[in-house]
């Protein structure tokens, strides 16, 4: 038992030792300092990582000049979370953002009130309990939704295809954010004549047959933000072109992969618009006098040719508004 | 590493010990692969959320959480023992049954807690009376709850049920023939098993701010290592020294997660952080016991 423990020991103390071998390497020379974590690497999550990095770099806040930017993803485990808030809060950041609800929240749980604290890429903070309000959020955290405006992609609908009755939305019934799009998808759509059809799938590999449950219920597929089924989007379309059901999305990128038409934001520039919130923070203002944003910049993507594929002729003005049309 | 990642290392190391301490109820006392705890570590997160989020009291919920992973565990088992279901694919249809119920439960896939009063909030409340801080003193918190555990689980393995529940795992067979009912032993101790994951589960959400569906992928990947891990650190000989190696186990897990977050400096991204956990696990393992070196005098023979 007792040599046993001393093993344990042994063990633990070379931990530590190495921990403060590393420890001396983090002493870094730097003018601000500010530490971004997110729960997975994804396509969407980095190009917000991507947009603050080059938004702050804009700014003024060169990393690896004058600001030292550590990044972190808990790769999908939700108790690495917890660690990687412990490790940045540990090494007072002059501001921790959190990339995803669960990220987010991890570190609002952890963090002393004394830390600056900015979330991005949250649908519904509110709901997340990460501030109790948007347009004055009070104490140590604010920062930028990724809502959709839900009702915009709805006339959008409506617009390219005006006899659309139902609307089938294939989503994961396990991610936060999905949950709030659908409330908000199932309060929007009495207004504008639509019923909505749901389709859960709670992995990429089960959004193939998700899609082809709608096939017969819906004149439409929408696909919300939603990170499973983006992840599988090509799925969607193919079920889209055997049905002859048009597919929509909520997000520009899709388009290229083969949806109809989108009317959205990139996560890119919901990463430059959390950067200027940091910026701001660094340059001194109290997060709590900050209000949450959501997305100001909304772009039109179209793809005829898909859509002919899908048999929807889009309306030529459609078209001709569009910021891009995909060939 | 600084003292609040090293102390949340510890503090997550005790949360998972309960859940590596079910693990090794189930996988070493029991001889059954269960994959249940998957779905019941989130399971106790979220029926504790959903009740404190309803405005019961955080204790009487996390009471709750518990009976709920103790009735998942009895349905993996029952599948088992009366419908005669392979061990491994009743845990894993309890496993997938639970994401749904555990949406069910919730009624939604994420339930914030950071605003709630939790069982822990009396604890913070008490690190502000005696002028502490809260990531000091949940470390103590926490090692109340496992030291705890581990105690009635080493009294309730040496009692008279306990012993024929580890006869009952090591030869059934023996077992029934001196009069042990192995049916009953097996539904017994995969609801004690899965309670004990679910009190992790609980506490953790109340811990962390937030119950999620998601949170229970892998739980049994880490519980495997902590009760694998300890054991090669320890070779226990008795229960009291195995239920020990499951706890040191998992604290030496989350050290080595910790530790990975912290080698960024060698050039290492947020994308090489599971591969360095694995190697520092397994470094942690080799390098004491000298069984590293013993490797290289001997070569390719040992």
């Amino acid at each position: 038992m007792k040599k046993a423990l001393g093993l344990f020991k042994a063990t633990v103390s070379s931990l530590v030792v190495a921990s403060a071998v590393i420890l001396s390497h983090t002493a870094f020379a730097a003018d601000k300092f500010v530490a971004v974590t997110a729960i997975v690497e994804h396509p969407a999550l980095d190009a917000v990582h991507k947009g603050l990095v080059d938004e702050l770099a804009k700014l003024g806040f060169k990393s690896g000049v004058n600001l030292k930017i550590q990044h972190q993803t808990a790769q999908g485990d939700i108790p690495t979370t917890v660690q990687i808030a412990n490790k940045f809060i540990g090494s007072e950041p002059d501001v921790i953002v959190g990339i995803s609800t669960p990220s987010a929240q991890a570190i609002v749980a952890k963090a002393p009130k004394s830390q600056a604290v900015v979330f991005t890429a949250v649908t519904d903070p509110i709901a997340a309990k990460l501030v109790s309000n948007l347009k004055k959020p009070g104490g140590n955290v604010t920062g930028t939704s990724d809502m959709s405006p839900i009702a915009k992609h709805l006339e959008l609908i409506k617009q390219a295809k005006p006899d659309t009755k139902k609307v089938g939305v294939i989503f994961n019934p396990g991610e936060a954010n999905s949950v709030s799009l659908i409330e908000m998808l199932e309060k929007e759509a009495p207004a504008l004549g639509l019923e909505i059809v749901k389709a859960g799938a709670n992995n990429s590999g089960a959004v193939l047959s998700s899609a082809r449950s709608l096939v017969g219920k819906a004149d439409v597929i929408y696909v919300p933000t939603d990170n499973t089924i983006v992840s599988a989007f090509e799925a969607v379309v193919k079920v889209g072109i055997d049905g002859q059901i048009p597919v929509f999305a909520a997000d520009t990128d899709s388009v290229k992969r083969g949806a109809a038409a989108a009317l959205g934001f990139n996560y890119y520039d919901v990463g430059r618009q959390t950067g200027q919130i940091v910026a701001k923070i660094l340059n001194g203002a109290n997060p709590g006098d900050i209000a949450v944003e959501y997305p100001t910049i909304l772009e039109l993507f179209v793809n005829p040719a898909s859509a002919a594929k899908m048999g929807l002729v889009l309306p030529a003005s459609l078209i001709s508004s569009a910021k891009e049309v995909i060939k | 590493m600084s003292l609040i990642a090293f102390l949340g290392a510890i503090e997550l190391g005790f949360i998972y010990g309960l859940v590596a301490l079910g693990i090794f109820i189930s996988f070493r006392i029991l001889d059954f692969p269960d994959l249940t705890v998957d779905g019941s570590f989130p399971m106790g997160a979220a029926i504790s959320a959903a009740l404190i989020v309803a405005g019961y009291n955080p204790f009487l919920s996390t009471f709750i959480a518990i009976l709920g992973g103790c009735l998942a565990g009895f349905v993996t088992a029952w599948l088992n023992v009366k419908l005669k279901i392979l061990h491994l694919l009743a845990s894993i249809l309890t496993m997938i049954a639970l994401y749904s119920i555990n949406l069910r439960i919730m009624g939604r896939p994420n339930v914030a807690l950071i605003t709630e009063e939790t069982v822990l909030t009396p604890f913070s409340n008490l690190a502000e009376y005696l002028g502490v801080s809260n990531y000091m003193l949940m470390p103590v918190v926490f090692f109340a709850f496992a030291v705890v555990v581990k105690f009635l689980l080493d009294w309730f393995l040496g009692s008279e049920i306990g012993l024929a529940m580890r006869a009952t795992g090591s030869n059934s067979k023996m077992a029934r023939a001196n009069g042990i009912y192995d049916g009953k032993m097996i539904l017994l101790g995969m609801a004690m098993a899965n309670g004990l994951v679910a009190f992790a589960g609980a506490i953790f959400a109340q811990s962390q701010g937030s119950a999620d569906v998601t949170m229970g992928v892998g739980v049994i990947v880490i519980g495997l290592a902590s009760v694998i891990g300890g054991e090669a650190l320890l070779s226990p000989k008795s229960i009291a020294k195995a239920t020990l190696a499951c706890i040191l186990g998992s604290i030496l897990y989350w050290l080595a997660v910790s530790l990975a977050l912290n080698a960024d400096f060698i050039g290492l991204e947020a994308q090489d952080l599971k591969l360095v956990t694995a190697i520092l696990v397994a470094l942690a393992l080799v390098l004491p016991g000298s069984k590293f070196s013993k490797m290289f005098r001997r070569g390719a023979k040992s």
